[in-house]
Parts: C-alpha cells; sequence; structure tokens
C-alpha cells in the first residue's frame, strides 16, 4: 500500500545547528504514528517542514505520492493540523473560525460540515461564543474540529492533549481514534504523554538531537531494550541517547 | 487564485468589524476630523481671500483624495496587522492559502474600506462645507486608480517591512503617508519645494495627481496633464510590482528561517 506520507532524508539546519538531522520515515493509510523525544529534539521543526511552514535544508516529503515542494496547495487541501502553539483567532467566534478555515479548505457544503463538526465536538453551545473566551479544552476541541474540517488524508498532531485533564485528553483521544478507524486517515502525533502515545499510537520514532533513535511499536518496543515501560525507556533514550545510537 | 480562500480573508476582517465596533470607528473617526478640521481652515481662509480663490475644493478635496489613498494604505496593513495579533500565521501558510489570495484578501478589504472611508468623507465634506467633488470631473476616475494603486503598494510595503522585521516594527506604517505628504504636493504645488525635494516629488505618483486635480481646479487645463497621468499610472504599477517582488521575497526569507512559526517573538 502506498504511504500517505513519506520522508526521506529531512535535514533542517539554522546556520551551523542542525536541528533535524536526516530523518526517514513513512506513515501509511489509517496508521497513527507517534513522534517522540525530549524537548528541542526536532519534532516541532519536523511537523513545521511536512506543514510546508519551514524549507528543509535537505531531503524530501512526498503526500499521497506527490512532492510537497512541488505540488504544495495541492497537497495541502488534503492535509491539516492541531498544535498546542497554535491556537484559532481568539476574536472570531467558535463558527466564523471554522467558516473561515472551511473556505481556505474549499470545503463543500460548508454550512453542513459545520453543524456536523459543532455536535461531534461537543461545540454547539459555544458556535457564538469568541475562541478566546473558551477553556483549554474547548480551544482544543475547536482547534481538532478545523483540523478535520477538509476530511484530511494526513493529520498532523502537536501535542493535541498537552494542559488537559485527563476526561478531555480522553474525549479528544477517541474522538481521533474513532476518525481514523472510519477513514483510514493517517496520523503523525507528537506528545510527552507515554501512556497515550501506547493508547494511540501504531508505531513510534523517537528522536534526539535530530535523528530518529529508536522505531518499533510502543507496546512492544520496552521490552526489546529491558524496559518496563514506555517511559522508562524515554528517559533512558533522552538521557543516554549515545548508548541507542549504536 | 481561488476566489473561496480571497473570500475567507476577506470576510474575516468583515467578521471583526461587526463583532468590535471601535473598529468601525477607528476607519471613520480620523478622516471625519480631518475634514472637519480642514473644512473649517478652509473656510476661514476663504474668508481673508474674498473668495478670490477656490479653497474648499482645492484643499478640502486635495485632503479626501488624501484620505483616501491613506485609508488604502492602513485598511490593508491593519488588516495583516489583525494576523499578527492573533497569531495566525501558520494556521494561514499551513492551509492551502496561497500568498497572492492572501494579498488579494488584504487587498479587498482595503478596497471595502477605502470605498466606505471616501464616501463618509465626501458627504460630510458636501453638507457642511458645499463641497462638491464632481468639479473634477471625470479625471477624478484616472486620480483615484492613480492614488488606489500607490496606496495599495504603500501597504503592501509596509506588511512586507513588518513581515520580515517582526510586530515590533508596526510603527512604521503609522507616518508613512504624512511623510510622503510632503512631497506630493497636497497641501502646496511642488514648486514651492527646494530644488532637492523637487526631484523626490518626481517618483512619488501621488504628486501628478494633486498638481493635476490644482490645475483643473483652478480654472486652467494642465497642457501636460494626459503625460502626467501616465507617468504616474506608469510609476504607481512598477511600484505595485515592485513591492509585490519584496512581499514574496520576505515570505520566502520567513519560510528559510522558521519565522513564520515563531513570529510573534521576533
Amino acid at each position: 500500500m502506498n504511504e500517505t506520507l513519506k520522508v526521506v532524508g529531512l535535514v533542517k539546519e539554522f546556520g551551523s545547528f542542525r536541528a533535524v538531522d536526516n530523518v526517514t520515515f513513512a506513515v501509511k493509510p489509517g496508521e497513527i504514528v507517534g513522534l517522540l523525544g525530549p524537548n528541542g529534539a526536532g519534532k516541532t521543526t519536523t511537523i513545521n517542514m511536512i506543514l510546508g511552514i519551514l524549507e528543509p535544508t535537505a531531503g524530501s516529503i512526498e503526500i499521497l505520492s506527490k512532492n510537497l515542494k512541488e505540488h504544495r496547495t495541492e497537497i495541502v487541501k488534503q492535509t491539516n493540523f492541531a498544535a498546542v502553539y497554535a491556537q484559532m483567532p481568539g476574536n472570531l467566534s467558535v463558527y466564523q473560525n471554522l467558516y473561515v478555515f472551511g473556505l481556505l479548505y474549499q470545503v463543500r457544503n460548508l454550512k453542513e460540515k459545520i453543524k456536523s463538526l459543532l455536535l461531534d465536538f461537543d461545540l454547539e453551545a459555544f458556535a457564538k461564543t469568541k475562541a478566546g473566551l473558551l477553556s483549554s479544552g474547548e480551544q482544543t476541541r475547536l482547534n481538532l474540529a478545523k483540523a478535520l474540517i477538509n476530511e484530511p488524508a494526513l493529520l498532523l498532531l502537536d501535542e493535541p492533549t498537552a494542559s488537559l485533564d485527563p476526561s478531555v485528553a480522553n474525549f479528544i483521544r477517541e474522538r481521533i481514534k474513532r476518525r481514523v478507524a472510519e477513514t483510514n486517515t493517517a496520523i503523525l502525533w507528537t506528545s510527552h504523554n507515554m501512556y497515550e502515545i501506547e493508547a494511540v499510537c501504531d508505531q513510534v520514532l523517537f528522536l534526539s538531537h535530530g535523528k530518529i533513535l529508536l522505531t518499533g511499536n510502543p507496546r512492544t518496543l520496552p521490552a526489546e531494550y529491558g524496559k518496563k515501560d514506555l517511559e522508562e525507556l524515554f528517559i533512558s533514550a533522552a538521557r543516554e541517547p549515545l548508548f541507542f545510537e549504536g | 487564485m481561488s476566489i473561496s480562500r480571497i473570500y475567507a480573508i476577506f470576510i474575516r476582517q468583515i467578521f471583526l468589524y461587526k463583532s468590535n465596533p471601535t473598529r468601525i470607528a477607528s476607519t471613520f473617526l480620523w478622516i471625519i476630523i480631518d475634514v472637519i478640521l480642514w473644512g473649517f481652515i478652509t473656510k476661514y481662509l476663504g474668508s481673508l481671500g474674498k473668495d478670490t480663490f477656490s479653497f474648499v475644493n482645492i484643499i478640502l478635496g486635495a485632503i479626501i483624495l488624501w484620505g483616501f489613498m491613506t485609508r488604502i494604505e492602513h485598511g490593508l496593513m491593519m488588516a495583516f496587522l489583525e494576523d499578527i495579533w492573533s497569531r495566525n500565521f501558520i494556521n494561514y501558510f499551513a492551509s492551502p492559502l496561497k500568498i497572492s489570495e492572501y494579498l488579494a484578501g488584504l487587498v479587498t478589504t482595503s478596497i471595502t474600506t477605502g470605498i466606505c472611508g471616501f464616501s463618509v468623507m465626501l458627504l460630510i465634506a458636501g453638507l457642511a462645507f458645499g463641497y462638491n467633488i464632481a468639479k473634477i470631473g471625470l479625471f477624478l476616475l484616472p486620480f483615484l486608480l492613480i492614488l488606489f494603486i500607490f496606496g495599495m503598494s504603500m501597504g503592501i510595503f509596509v506588511s512586507a517591512l513588518i513581515f520580515r522585521l517582526g510586530p515590533a516594527a508596526e510603527w512604521i506604517g503609522w507616518p508613512i503617508p504624512m511623510v510622503l505628504s510632503v512631497f506630493s504636493g497636497v497641501f502646496y504645488p511642488v514648486s514651492i519645494l527646494p530644488k532637492f525635494l523637487q526631484y523626490f516629488s518626481k517618483v512619488v505618483p501621488a504628486s501628478y495627481v494633486f498638481e493635476s486635480m490644482r490645475a483643473i481646479l483652478a480654472g486652467g487645463l494642465l497642457s501636460s496633464l494626459t503625460m502626467n497621468l501616465i507617468i504616474s499610472l506608469c510609476l504607481s504599477f512598477i511600484y505595485l510590482l515592485l513591492v509585490y517582488y519584496f512581499f514574496i521575497r520576505v515570505y520566502r526569507y520567513n519560510l528559510k528561517h522558521g519565522t513564520i512559526a515563531r513570529f510573534n517573538i521576533e
């Protein structure tokens, strides 16, 4: 089966600093891949390059078998993202935000689509509320509603449940998992919550100093390295990356 | 270019105007004050000149046309600043939106605010001071076109500067029309300026408009009027192309250096 996302030899340098160093991976349709790593490992830089808001120094990004650099607008119509650092404009209402982004992604039957997203993400009561007045849980639900407005083939989620209480985080995870089951969406998911990664991801990539150190199934990977769980493996890999590089 | 995406940029600004009346006030307040202030000044000057010179038509007319151009520039810049203030660049530039569509959306917004402001100025000047813009005649249309293109160029130029230098550079956009008015002959003929400043006037498209307008209202038809308009129109288009290219260059620079993702900390 063709990969939805294929990243080959991706490099990003800022002056003499190499933030992403020869990263190669793929995400298949219906697959959730976790991108893990300590702060500053290069996760967000990688995601920004896949989003097309940061130009790679070297390497290639293919989405749905098309090169991102050459077919950006065409490809981006079929991707979307939600990130904790990219909130919807706070001075527009929930409905207005979804309407504007629906137009940007040229969504058909937009009003119907917005209605179903408001229902799906439990946002109907907030349709006329300005996004800036929402709680962090409600804002995250709005971000996700926007991220799904164009029914993307590839969804990039950068810490989608950061700073949420366990109940809201669980709500978000369930919605996303349901979405993948229904539509075969490919997802690249970053998180610092190892229990979450274990619960939702089919595969994980562990990034440190811009390089991929480990890849594998999050449920079997810890045992392969003699660790009791993913959290222990994360801590070891973050503290002693050289041990895993060999 | 997608009409849907251009409309998205435009409608976002309209939503903002609808949701907060202070935005509407900021669009009209300064130009209303300008018209009233200059209306009374021209009335006073008219009483000194014993009606030998039409101060209302010439000075108030110039203020209204200058106000139109300023509104185009500020309208475009304000729409751009709204996206900075709401940290919206990642959302926009990670979507299928093209830079040309984004700029077209900002221009559509500035046309709307510019025309609204212009209409309000005409209404007040007509009702309160008897000003009649029709006295300029059909030349009003090329005048407005030149000022619109030049205002748009300034707005894109300032937005590109802010895009390159960061939000702290937003102050640059506010005084530019005032600075340019020195060389544009809005309030006085360009010939009043020292010779070396007159050279600057020659590269400011607006100066040709105001020189021509004064000549028409003074009763004489400027012999080089058509040539003036052609030079002015060509200059405006050249500036528009240059600033568009400049904006694209800044966007590509930001794409390379990661500035879009972390714009608000620049």
